[in-house]
C-alpha cells in the first residue's frame, strides 16, 4: 500500500541534465519542486575524485556509474519475427543512473543540429522527391525549427561554458569554424580547445583535400569560466578520462558543475534519491496526471501527488514509464497505429584506425579529452548532394583524441595475431603512433516502421512488470551511408600519412554487444500531429497536458551529431514554454 | 490632532506586558524593548557580527537552542540555549544578567563562564549593544531544550578556578578608539577585537588557554586546524592581500588566493558573508595594520631530496587543479604559490587538507563550493611530508620542512576526529 506524501507543485522524474535544468527553471518561478531519482546522489568532489577517477577497470569495464541490469534491463531482438532475450551485460549503450545521469559520464561533445535536420522530411522531399526515401522510413519534421531553438542552444552552451569556434555568426561565415552550422547569435562562451598533434595533422590533411576542419565544440573547457548561475569551471587538463568517468576537476560541464550547487540550496527544491518511479498516476478520465508512485530501497511504495509531472529520465525509461503508466497509445508496427515506442533510433558509428611509422609519428595520445579534436561537416545532414549516392542522412567525422586508456587502447594492424609475443610487440610498436579516432564517423540513424520499443511478452522486472523490448536493426540506407562516410574518412586518415588504414564499417545486423554510443533516441517523439507524435512541439503530452517528457526520446529521428546539445536546448525550450505560457493557463499549448 | 504623548500610556502598557512575558523586565530607556524595531534590527546585525549562531546552534537544528559541543584543549563545553524560553533558555534573565554573561563571563547564578564564551572579546561592546542583541534574541522562536553546559573533566569542571583565569587574562572595558587612526581603522579594530572575536581562533594560546597578547592574531591550532596568521606579515599573514581581496574572502569565502573551509568556512557562512561591505573593508584595513612577526624562514634548497620527491608528487597529484606554477584558478582552486596559510609554522591545516580533503564554503557570491579529495589512502607519511614540504618551499617561498613523524601524528589525531 503506497503511503501518500504531501502534494507538491511539480514532481520531476530523474535528475540528469534535463531534470536539473527544468528543476532550476521552475524553482526560479517559485514553484515547490521535488525530484525523484532512481540512483544515488553524486557530487563532483566526493564521487569523482581526481585521485581515483582514472580507473579504467572500475568505470569502463565494470560500469561503476551505470545502471545495474539486475535493477532494470531490456530485451533485444533485430527483427519483428524473432524472440527477444534480456540484455544481461550492457554493450551497445550504457544506461545512466544516479544524480547527473548521462551528464556525469558524457564526452561533452556539444553540437547543434543543422537547420535542415529539424525539417528533414520536408527538406529531403523537396530536394529529391518523395520516392527518394525508402518506403518504410518514418522520418518526420520536428514541429520546431532551428530558428526556434537557437536561443535555447545558446542558453545551454552558456550554462556549460562550451568551448568552440563559431562558423556562422548571425549569417556571416567565420574562418576556422563549421561553415555548415546554423547561424548562431553570439560566439561560443569560451574559445575552441588547443589541439594536440593528431587532430592538427588531421585538420591539415582535411584542408588539403578541400574540406573546412574546425575544433569540435566541447564541454571540456579551454579556459576557466563562470556560468550565468555564478558557478565556476576550471580549464581541462586533458587527462583523457571523460567518457565513462565523472570529472572531479571541475572542467567538464555536468549538472554537478553547472546547475546542482545552486539547485540543492534552494528551499523550494527537494530530492529523493535511490527511489524508482514505477508509475505516473492519472485521474479517472486519464487526461490528468495526479502525481507519481515510487519505491524506495526498503521496497516501501510512496505516492507523490503533484500538479505538474516532468518525465526527464533517460530516453528508454521515458518510453517505458509511459507504457507502464498506460499514457498515450502504444505503437503497433503491424497495424501502423499508436505512438509510444515509435521512431526508436540510435546512431551509425564507425571508425578508421590509421597505423603510422612509429619512428616518424608520436601522437602522444595521453593528451586527451572527450571532445578534443578536429572535425569536418561536409558530409553531414544534407550538406552535400545525395542524389548520386542513393541514401539520405550523413555524419560529421573527426579525429577526436579521447584517451589512451590501457585496457581498450591496444590497437594493432590487421593480420596481427590475437595474442602472444607478436601481439604484445605490435601493441608496443603502435601504441603512440596510431590514430584511433575517439569519434570517427558519427552518422545519423533515421527512423523506420520496424524499429521500435514495446513491452516484452515474456520477461519481467523485479516488480513483475514486463521488460521493455527493443526491436532494432540497421537498414540499407544507414549501411550505404556508413560505407560512403567511412571511405571519405579513410581518405583523410590516409592523407595524414598512415601506412595502414583499417576501415571498421558498421554492418548489419545491429550488434547489441559492442559499444557504439549511449545515444538512443525516440519513442516519445515530438511533432505537430498527435497521430505521429506523443508530445507536442513544447514536449507536452497530447493526452495528459500536465505531463511534459524531456530528453532525446523526443527526437523523431537521429541526426549525425551527439544529442546532448539538442537535449539541453529542448529542456530550456520546454521550460520557457511552461514558464511563459503553461503556468498562466495550465492547458494544452497546442491544439491539434 | 493628537499629540504623540496621548498614545503613550497604552503603548507603554503593551510594551510592559510583552516585556513581562519575555523578560520580566521593564522596558525603560537602556533596556531591551520589544517595541523598538531599531534596537532589534541593530541586535540582529550585532548577533551576526558576534556569530552567536555558530556555537549556540547545532547545525541543521533550531537556531540558538544550544547543545553544540565546543571543543577546547581541556574538554568539551556545550553551548547553552539562548532562545527566550523561560525555563531552559534566557527568557527569564534580566538585561543586566544577560549583559553580565556576555561581557563579564558571569552566569545568572553568579558562577563563572568558561572563556569558550569569548566574553573577553565581547567586553569591547557597549551595554547598549549587548542589550540590543538581547532584544533581538527575545524575538526568535523560544525552544524548550535543556542543555548541560559543563562536560569538562576534573579539575576543569570547577568553575571557581575561572577567577584565577579572569585575573590573568580578562580585562573589562569597552573599545577605546585611537584618535590617531581613521574612523575606518577604529571600526575594524573594534570589530576584530570585539564582537567578531577573531582572536578566539587566530591568537596563540597559553597553556591555560589565555591569549598570548604579544602574538596577537599570529595564528593558533584549534580543532584540528591551524587558524592562520591574519596579521599584516607578508610571509605568513595576509600582508600581501589587498583590502579588496581580504573583503572578498570574508564576503564570498573565496578570493584569487584562498578559500575558506572548516571552521572558517562556517564563520564565513554564518557571519562574515552577512556583514556590511563597509565593515568588511574596515576589518581589512585594520588587519593589514597589525604587525606580524619580523623573522623570516630560510627556504630549503630545490635539490634537497625531499624537495625533489615532493615536486614529483606535486606534479602527479596536485598540479591538475593547483597548476604547475602553484597559482591555481582564481576563486576556484587556491593558489598555493601565493597562500601564506600553507607556510604557517604549524602545518596542521595543509597536512590536514592533504590527508582529509576539504570543501570550501558556498556563499551567495561564490556558490560553487569546490572540493578536494583525500590523499590519505594514496600517499604514505613520507610522501605527504615531501609534497607538503615542497609546497611550503616552492615558488620562491620558505617554511620549515615537515617530517614524516609530523604527518603520522596528524594522521593519528585526525583518525579520531568526526569532523
Amino acid at each position: 500500500m503506497a503511503r501518500r506524501l504531501p502534494k507538491k507543485d511539480v514532481v520531476i522524474i530523474g535528475l540528469g541534465w534535463t531534470g536539473s535544468i527544468m528543476a532550476n527553471e521552475l524553482t526560479d518561478e517559485g514553484l515547490d519542486v521535488i525530484a525523484i531519482e532512481r540512483g544515488p546522489w553524486r557530487d563532483a568532489p566526493t564521487d569523482f575524485p581526481t585521485n581515483y577517477m582514472q580507473d579504467e577497470l572500475r568505470y569502463r569495464i565494470r560500469h561503476e556509474l551505470f545502471l545495474r541490469p539486475d535493477q532494470l534491463t531490456f530485451t533485444f531482438r533485430n527483427k519483428i519475427d524473432q524472440i527477444a532475450l534480456p540484455i544481461r551485460n550492457w554493450g551497445a549503450f550504457m544506461p545512466p543512473n544516479g544524480v547527473g545521469g548521462g551528464g556525469v559520464h558524457w564526452n561533452a561533445e556539444t553540437w547543434r543540429f543543422l537547420p535542415s535536420d529539424f525539417v528533414v522530411r520536408t527538406h529531403l522531399t523537396e530536394r529529391y522527391g518523395a520516392s527518394f526515401l525508402p518506403d518504410d522510413m518514418t522520418i518526420q519534421d520536428w514541429g520546431v525549427t532551428y530558428a526556434d531553438m537557437e536561443p535555447y542552444y545558446d542558453q545551454f552552451e552558456y550554462l556549460c561554458g562550451t568551448s568552440g569556434t563559431a562558423g556562422n555568426l548571425n549569417g556571416q561565415i567565420q574562418d576556422g569554424g563549421n561553415p555548415f552550422e546554423g547561424p548562431r547569435s553570439r560566439p561560443y562562451p569560451t574559445p575552441g580547445q588547443a589541439q594536440p598533434f593528431g587532430p592538427t595533422l588531421f585538420a591539415k590533411a582535411a584542408r588539403e583535400l578541400g574540406y573546412k576542419p574546425f575544433p569540435q565544440p566541447s564541454g571540456n573547457l579551454s579556459k576557466p569560466y563562470v556560468n550565468p548561475l555564478g558557478l565556476r569551471l576550471g580549464q581541462c587538463t586533458y587527462c583523457g578520462f571523460c567518457e565513462w568517468f565523472g570529472c572531479g576537476n571541475y572542467s567538464k560541464a555536468s549538472p554537478q558543475t553547472t546547475v546542482l550547487p545552486i539547485l540543492i540550496r534552494k528551499s523550494n527544491f527537494s530530492l529523493r534519491d535511490n527511489s524508482e518511479v514505477i508509475k505516473i498516476n492519472t485521474d479517472a478520465s486519464g487526461t490528468r496526471a495526479t502525481g507519481v508512485t515510487f519505491v524506495d530501497t526498503s521496497l516501501q511504495e510512496w505516492e507523490q501527488p503533484a500538479d505538474l509531472v516532468i518525465l526527464s529520465a533517460y530516453s528508454m525509461f521515458n518510453v517505458q514509464l509511459l507504457l507502464h503508466s498506460k499514457i498515450s497509445q502504444p505503437y503497433d508496427p503491424v497495424a501502423g497505429t499508436g505512438v509510444v515506442g515509435r521512431n526508436f533510433t540510435h546512431q551509425t558509428i564507425s571508425s578508421v584506425n590509421g597505423f603510422f611509422d612509429n619512428k616518424k609519428f608520436n601522437f602522444n595520445p595521453f593528451i586527451a579529452s572527450g571532445s578534443i579534436g578536429m572535425c569536418i561537416d561536409e558530409f553531414n545532414g544534407d550538406n552535400f548532394d545525395h542524389g548520386p549516392h542513393g541514401f539520405v542522412g550523413g555524419a560529421y567525422m573527426g579525429q577526436v583524441q579521447t584517451g589512451a586508456r590501457p585496457i581498450e587502447t591496444t590497437l594493432v594492424p590487421p593480420g596481427t595475431p590475437k595474442w602472444g609475443a607478436q601481439w604484445k610487440k605490435a601493441v608496443r610498436d603502435n601504441y603512440l603512433s596510431t590514430v584511433k579516432p575517439g569519434t570517427g564517423v558519427h552518422g545519423s540513424f533515421y527512423s523506420y516502421r520496424d524499429v521500435y520499443l514495446d513491452l516484452d511478452p515474456t520477461y519481467t522486472d523485479r516488480f513483475s512488470r514486463p521488460l521493455m523490448r527493443m526491436t532494432i536493426d540497421l537498414h540499407d540506407n544507414e549501411i550505404k551511408q556508413n560505407r560512403f562516410m567511412t571511405d571519405k574518412f579513410a581518405e583523410i586518415i590516409k592523407a595524414m600519412g598512415a601506412n595502414v588504414v583499417d576501415k571498421q564499417y558498421r554492418t548489419a545486423p545491429y550488434d547489441i554487444t559492442t559499444y557504439q554510443t549511449t545515444h538512443l533516441n525516440g519513442g516519445v517523439v515530438m511533432g505537430a500531429d498527435p497521430k505521429t507524435s506523443v508530445v507536442n512541439r513544447y514536449l507536452q503530452n497530447w493526452d495528459v497536458p500536465n505531463l511534459f517528457v524531456l530528453g532525446a526520446s523526443a527526437f523523431p529521428q537521429n541526426a549525425g551529431y551527439n544529442p546532448t546539445g539538442t537535449v539541453g536546448a529542448l529542456a530550456f525550450w520546454a521550460a520557457g514554454a511552461i514558464r511563459s505560457q503553461y503556468l498562466k493557463n495550465p492547458a494544452p499549448l497546442v491544439h491539434a | 490632532m493628537r499629540s504623540a504623548g496621548e498614545g503613550m500610556p497604552l503603548l507603554r502598557a503593551v510594551a510592559c506586558a510583552a516585556a513581562l512575558l519575555f523578560t520580566s523586565a521593564l522596558a525603560v530607556a537602556g533596556e531591551s524593548d520589544p517595541q523598538d524595531f531599531t534596537q532589534i534590527k541593530n541586535g540582529q546585525y550585532l548577533a551576526i557580527l558576534s556569530d552567536c549562531g555558530s556555537c549556540h546552534t547545532v547545525p541543521g537544528q533550531r537556531r540558538f537552542a544550544g547543545g553544540r559541543p565546543i571543543e577546547t584543549p581541556f574538554g568539551n563545553i556545550v553551548a547553552p540555549n539562548i532562545t527566550p524560553d523561560r525555563e531552559t533558555g534566557v527568557g527569564a534573565w534580566t538585561d543586566d544578567e544577560f549583559d553580565a554573561a556576555v561581557r563579564k563571563g558571569v552566569r545568572r547564578d553568579g558562577a563563572l563562564l568558561y572563556p569558550a564564551m569569548p566574553y573577553n572579546a565581547y567586553a569591547k561592546m557597549t551595554r547598549e549593544e549587548v542589550v540590543a542583541i538581547r532584544a533581538y534574541l527575545n524575538t526568535v522562536e523560544p525552544v524548550r531544550h535543556a542543555v548541560v553546559a559543563n562536560t569538562l573533566p576534573f579539575p576543569f569542571d570547577i568553575r571557581t578556578a575561572m577567577r584565577v583565569w579572569d585575573a590573568l587574562y580578562f580585562t573589562e572595558g569597552v573599545y577605546k578608539p585611537d584618535p590617531a587612526k581613521s574612523a575606518e581603522w577604529n571600526r575594524g579594530a573594534y570589530l576584530v577585537s570585539g564582537p567578531a572575536h577573531c582572536g578566539a581562533c587566530h591568537t596563540p594560546k597559553t597553556l591555560l588557554g589565555g591569549d598570548k597578547t604579544a602574538q596577537y592574531l599570529q595564528g593558533s591550532k584549534i580543532q584540528g586546524w591551524f587558524a592562520p596568521d591574519i596579521t599584516g606579515d607578508k610571509a605568513r599573514g595576509i600582508g600581501n592581500w589587498s583590502i579588496a581581496e581580504i573583503a572578498a574572502y570574508l564576503k564570498a569565502g573565496h578570493n584569487q588566493v584562498s578559500a575558506a573551509t572548516g571552521p572558517m568556512g562556517e564563520a564565513v557562512s554564518l557571519s562574515t558573508s552577512r556583514m556590511k561591505d563597509g565593515d568588511l573593508n574596515a576589518i581589512a584595513v585594520y588587519l593589514k595594520s597589525v604587525p606580524g612577526r619580523q623573522d623570516t624562514a630560510r627556504p630549503l634548497p630545490a635539490d634537497d631530496p625531499v624537495m625533489t620527491a615532493g615536486a614529483a608528487i606535486y606534479r602527479d597529484a596536485c598540479s591538475a587543479c593547483h597548476m604547475l606554477d602553484g597559482r591555481g584558478i582564481s576563486e576556484l582552486f587556491p593558489s598555493l604559490a601565493a597562500s601564506s596559510n600553507v607556510r604557517s609554522d604549524d602545518p596542521a591545516t595543509l597536512t590536514r587538507v592533504v590527508l582529509r580533503g576539504a570543501r570550501s564554503v558556498a556563499t551567495a557570491a561564490e556558490p560553487t563550493s569546490p572540493g578536494m579529495p583525500s590523499y590519505a589512502w594514496q600517499l604514505d607519511d613520507a610522501q605527504v611530508a615531501a609534497v607538503v614540504t615542497y609546497i611550503r618551499n616552492a615558488w620562491g617561498s620558505a617554511a620549515p620542512a615537515v617530517s614524516a613523524q609530523d604527518v603520522a601524528r596528524e594522521r593519528s589525531q585526525l583518525a579520531s576526529r568526526p569532523d
